[in-house]
C-alpha cells in the first residue's frame, strides 16, 4: 500500500546574503512515517526545518503540506522541538505549557485537558506549579516534549532530539515517539548522528553542502548501496578465495566475503556448501553512515 | 490577533506580579506624598506656643522684644535666671535668653529650632539697628516709609484676548519634572524590553515561540505589554500619591487651623495651593501630551532596544549598540536647561519637532505655551518615526533572535536589513 505524502519540499533555495543555506533541496515525507533528515553540522538541516515551521520563508521553491501550499493555518498542525530549546525560567510549569499551547492555537479548555493527559502519562502532574528553574535539566526536557506534542500535530519535527537527553528520558521519549507514529503522526528527525536514527527511521534524506544527495525509503537506499558482501560462519577454518568470491577478512571460522560480479548468490552458496559445513550465511547491509560517506565521496 | 493578545497578556502579568514592581509602585507614591506633605507638616509643627524667659541686668533690649503669634517672652530677674540654669528641666520656660551688653546666649534643655533662633535674632538685629540709627540722628520714620517691595505679576494673553496670570517658576518646575519623567520612563521601560528579548534568546525559548507566531508579533506583544506595565505604574503612582497625600493631610494636619485664610474651609490645603500655583497653565493639555509623548517616545525607542537585545547573546554585550540609540535621548536631557532659558527659540523648536528628542523637549516647552500646530506636527512626526524605527528594528530582530554565539558588528546588522523574511 502506498502511503499518502504529507509534506513535499521542491527545489527550495534559501540564501543569507552571499551564503547559500539551501540549494534546490527536495524531500517528500510520507504520512505516518519517521523521516530522518541526516547530514553533518552546517549542511542546512536547521534552515530547512525553519522553513517547514514558517520561521523563515524560502527564496525559491515550493513547500506543500497535506496537499496545500504551506500557510499559517498549518502552524497548529506542526510541532517543533528545536535543537536550541528552552523555557521561561521564572514561569510556572503549568502556566507555561498552557501559554505555549494557546499560542499554537488551542483554546484554553482544550489545552488544560491535553496538558492533564500528558502530565499524567509522563507522571509529572506534581510539577504543575513549580518554576522551571526548580526543575532539573532532564525534567525540563520532558516539559519541552509535552510542549511539542500537546496540540496533537500531524507533523512533528525534532531537531537533534536526543542531544541533551539522558538515557532514561531518551528511552521514554523514543517510546512516545513510536506510539505517536503508530497513531498516525508523521515525524521528521534531524540529526548528524546517523547511528541514532538507523533503527527508528523508515525514510531518510541525506543533506550535504546545502543539497539533498539521497532521498527515499531506508530499505531501498540500503539495497542500492548493496556491496554484495556477506558474513559467513563455517565449521572449518580453511576457506580460501576462489574465482566466485574474495575473502575480505577472516577471524577463525568467521569470514567476510565479497561475491564477484557475474556470479549469482545461489551458485556461490552451492560451491561453498559442497566442501564446507555452513553455520550461517548473512547479507551484510551497509550502515547509513557508510552510505553517507560513500555518497559524499561520489559527489 | 488573538495570539498577540496572549503575548501582551503574558508580558504584562509576568511583570506586574513581580515583587519589585509592587514595591516600586507602593514606595514611590509614599515618597512623593512625603515630599508634598513634609513642608506643610514641618511648618505646622513649629506652630506651638512657647514661653521664653529673658534676663538682662539693665533692660536695654529686653523690653523691646515683642511677642509673636506663637512665641511669648517674659522678663525675669538674675536670681530666677540662675535657678533656671541650675535646673533647666524643671523650669516653666522653653528657653532662657541671657543678655549681657551685646552678647546674647540662649539656654535650653534641648536644641531650639532654627526658626525660633532666627526669629529672635531678627528681632534683636532690628532693635539694635534702630538704636544705632537713632544715635546717628536719623529719622526712623523716613527709613520705614522708603522701604519698597516689588513683585511683578506676569500675565499671558491668548488669541481670544483672555488674560491669565502665569507663573514662570511653576512652568519651569512642571516642564522639568515631566521632561525628566519621560526621559526616565523611556530608559526604564526600554531596557526592560531589551532584557526581555535577551532573556528569551538566552533561554532558547524564542525558537519555540516563533514556530507559533511571527517574530514581529512577539516583538510587538512584548513592547505593548511593557507599555501597559508602564501606564499601570504611572496611573497607580498618581492615584496613590493623591490618596496618600489626602489621608496624610487629614491625619497629620489640623485643617481648621490653616485653612482659615482661604474662603472654602472644606477645600484641601494642598489642592488649594496646587490650583493657585498652576493657574494659567493648561494642565489638561500637558497631561494628555505627557501620556502621548511617553507612549510614543517609548514605542519608538523600545523597538530599537528590542533590536539590540536580539542582536546580542548577553546583556554585557549590549553596550556598543545601546550607546548610539541613547545618545539622542541623553542630548535631549542635556538640552533641557538651554530650552528652558529660551522655550520659543530655534533650538527649542527643532528639538521638540525631531522625533528622537521631541518626547522630552516638547514636555519641557509645553508649560510655557506652544502653538498647537507645532504640537500637532511634533506628534505626527513622532508617530511616523515610531513606524519607521519599528519597521527597521523588526528586520534586525527577526534575524537576530536566531543567531547564537556570533559577535555581531554594525556591518552584520546592516546586512540583516536586506534579508528577506
Amino acid at each position: 500500500m502506498k502511503k499518502n505524502i504529507l509534506l513535499t519540499v521542491e527545489d527550495v533555495v534559501k540564501k543569507y546574503g552571499d551564503y547559500t543555506a539551501l540549494n534546490k533541496v527536495n524531500i517528500s515525507v510520507p504520512e505516518s512515517s519517521i523521516y530522518g533528515l541526516l547530514g553533518p553540522n552546517g549542511a542546512g538541516k536547521t534552515t530547512l526545518m525553519r522553513i517547514i515551521n514558517q520561521i523563515t520563508a524560502p527564496d525559491q521553491g515550493k513547500v506543500t503540506f497535506n496537499g496545500e501550499k504551506l500557510n499559517k493555518n498549518h502552524i497548529k498542525d506542526i510541532g517543533y522541538l528545536p535543537e536550541e530549546r528552552g523555557l521561561y525560567k521564572k514561569m510556572k510549569v503549568g502556566e507555561q505549557v498552557l501559554y505555549l499551547a494557546q499560542l499554537k492555537g488551542m483554546s484554553y479548555n482544550e489545552a488544560i485537558e491535553k496538558l492533564k493527559f500528558w502530565f499524567e502519562k509522563l507522571e509529572i502532574t506534581h510539577w504543575w506549579s513549580k518554576r522551571v528553574e526548580e526543575l532539573s535539566k532532564g525534567m525540563a526536557q520532558k516539559i519541552q516534549f509535552v510542549v511539542t506534542v500537546i496540540h496533537k500535530p500531524k507533523l512533528l519535527i525534532f531537531d537533534e532530539p536526543f542531544s541533551g537527553f539522558d538515557p532514561i528520558n531518551a528511552a521514554i521519549i523514543r517510546k512516545e515517539i513510536l506510539q505517536l507514529r503508530d497513531n498516525g503522526t508523521t515525524i521528521i528527525f534531524s540529526t548528524h548522528r546517523m547511528e541514532s536514527v538507523e533503527e527508528i527511521c523508515d525514510h531518510i534524506a541525506l543533506i550535504n553542502n546545502s543539497k539533498t544527495i539521497l532521498e527515499g525509503p531506508i530499505d531501498k537506499i540500503k539495497d542500492d548501496f548493496q556491496s554484495n558482501t556477506y558474513e559467513v560462519i563455517l565449521k572449518e577454518k580453511n576457506l580460501v578465495s576462489s574465482q566466485e568470491f574474495d575473502i575480505l577478512s577472516k577471524n577463525e571460522n568467521n569470514y567476510k566475503i565479497k561475491i564477484n560480479d557475474n556470479f549469482k548468490l545461489n551458485q556461490t552458496i552451492d560451491i561453498i556448501n559442497k566442501n564446507f559445513n555452513i553455520i550461517s550465511f548473512k547479507k551484510e547491509t551497509p550502515s547509513v553512515e557508510d552510505i553517507f560517506i560513500k555518497s559524499i565521496n561520489n559527489e | 490577533m488573538n495570539k498577540i493578545f496572549l503575548i501582551i497578556k503574558r508580558e504584562y502579568l509576568v511583570r506586574v506580579k513581580k515583587k519589585s514592581f509592587i514595591i516600586m509602585t507602593i514606595l514611590a507614591p509614599i515618597l512623593m506624598a512625603g515630599l508634598i506633605i513634609a513642608p506643610v507638616l514641618i511648618a505646622n509643627q513649629d506652630q506651638q506656643n512657647r514661653l521664653i524667659a529673658i534676663n538682662e541686668e539693665t533692660p536695654r533690649y529686653s523690653n523691646k522684644i515683642n511677642d509673636t503669634e506663637f512665641t511669648h517672652f517674659t522678663i525675669i530677674n538674675q536670681d530666677e535666671a540662675d535657678e533656671i540654669k541650675n535646673n533647666i528641666l524643671e523650669a516653666p520656660y522653653y528657653a532662657l535668653l541671657d543678655i549681657k551688653d551685646t552678647s546674647f546666649t540662649i539656654y535650653s534643655s534641648q536644641q531650639i529650632s532654627l526658626n525660633l533662633r532666627r526669629e529672635i535674632e531678627n528681632q534683636l538685629e532690628i532693635i539694635i539697628e534702630r538704636d544705632k540709627l537713632k544715635q546717628a540722628g536719623i529719622d526712623i520714620e523716613i527709613i520705614e516709609s522708603s522701604k519698597t517691595n516689588i513683585n511683578i505679576e506676569t500675565k499671558i494673553i491668548d488669541i481670544e484676548g483672555k488674560t491669565t496670570s502665569s507663573n514662570t517658576e511653576v512652568s519651569i518646575g512642571i516642564g522639568f519634572i515631566t521632561g525628566i519623567l519621560i526621559y526616565m520612563f523611556i530608559f526604564m521601560y526600554g531596557t526592560m524590553v531589551m532584557r526581555g528579548v535577551i532573556e528569551e534568546k538566552t533561554n532558547r525559548i524564542v525558537e519555540i515561540i516563533i514556530s507559533s507566531v511571527k517574530p514581529f508579533q512577539l516583538m510587538m506583544g512584548k513592547i505593548i505589554g511593557v507599555a501597559l506595565v508602564g501606564l499601570t505604574q504611572f496611573i497607580l503612582w498618581i492615584l496613590l500619591t493623591i490618596l496618600i497625600s489626602f489621608f496624610a493631610e487629614l491625619i497629620l494636619i489640623d485643617a481648621s487651623e490653616i485653612t482659615t485664610s482661604t474662603d472654602n474651609i472644606n477645600q484641601s490645603v494642598i489642592l488649594n495651593e496646587f490650583t493657585k500655583l498652576t493657574g494659567g497653565i493648561d494642565l489638561i493639555t500637558i497631561f494628555i501630551s505627557f501620556i502621548f509623548f511617553f507612549l510614543f517616545g517609548y514605542l519608538l525607542y523600545s523597538s530599537l532596544f528590542a533590536a539590540v537585545g536580539s542582536a546580542v547573546d548577553a546583556e554585557a554585550d549590549t553596550q556598543q549598540f545601546v550607546l548610539p540609540i541613547t545618545i539622542p535621548l541623553i542630548l535631549a536631557f542635556i538640552f533641557i536647561q538651554p530650552v528652558m532659558d529660551n522655550p520659543d527659540g530655534t533650538l527649542a523648536f527643532w528639538l521638540s519637532i525631531i522625533p528622537l528628542t521631541s518626547p522630552v523637549i516638547m514636555m519641557v516647552r509645553l508649560p510655557f505655551g506652544v502653538e498647537s500646530w507645532e504640537l500637532l506636527l511634533s506628534m505626527i512626526l513622532l508617530i511616523i518615526g515610531f513606524i519607521l524605527t519599528t519597521y527597521l528594528a523588526a528586520k534586525i530582530y527577526r534575524t537576530g533572535i536566531l543567531m547564537y554565539g556570533k559577535k555581531i558588528s554594525y556591518k552584520e546588522l546592516w546586512k540583516w536589513l536586506s534579508y528577506k523574511g
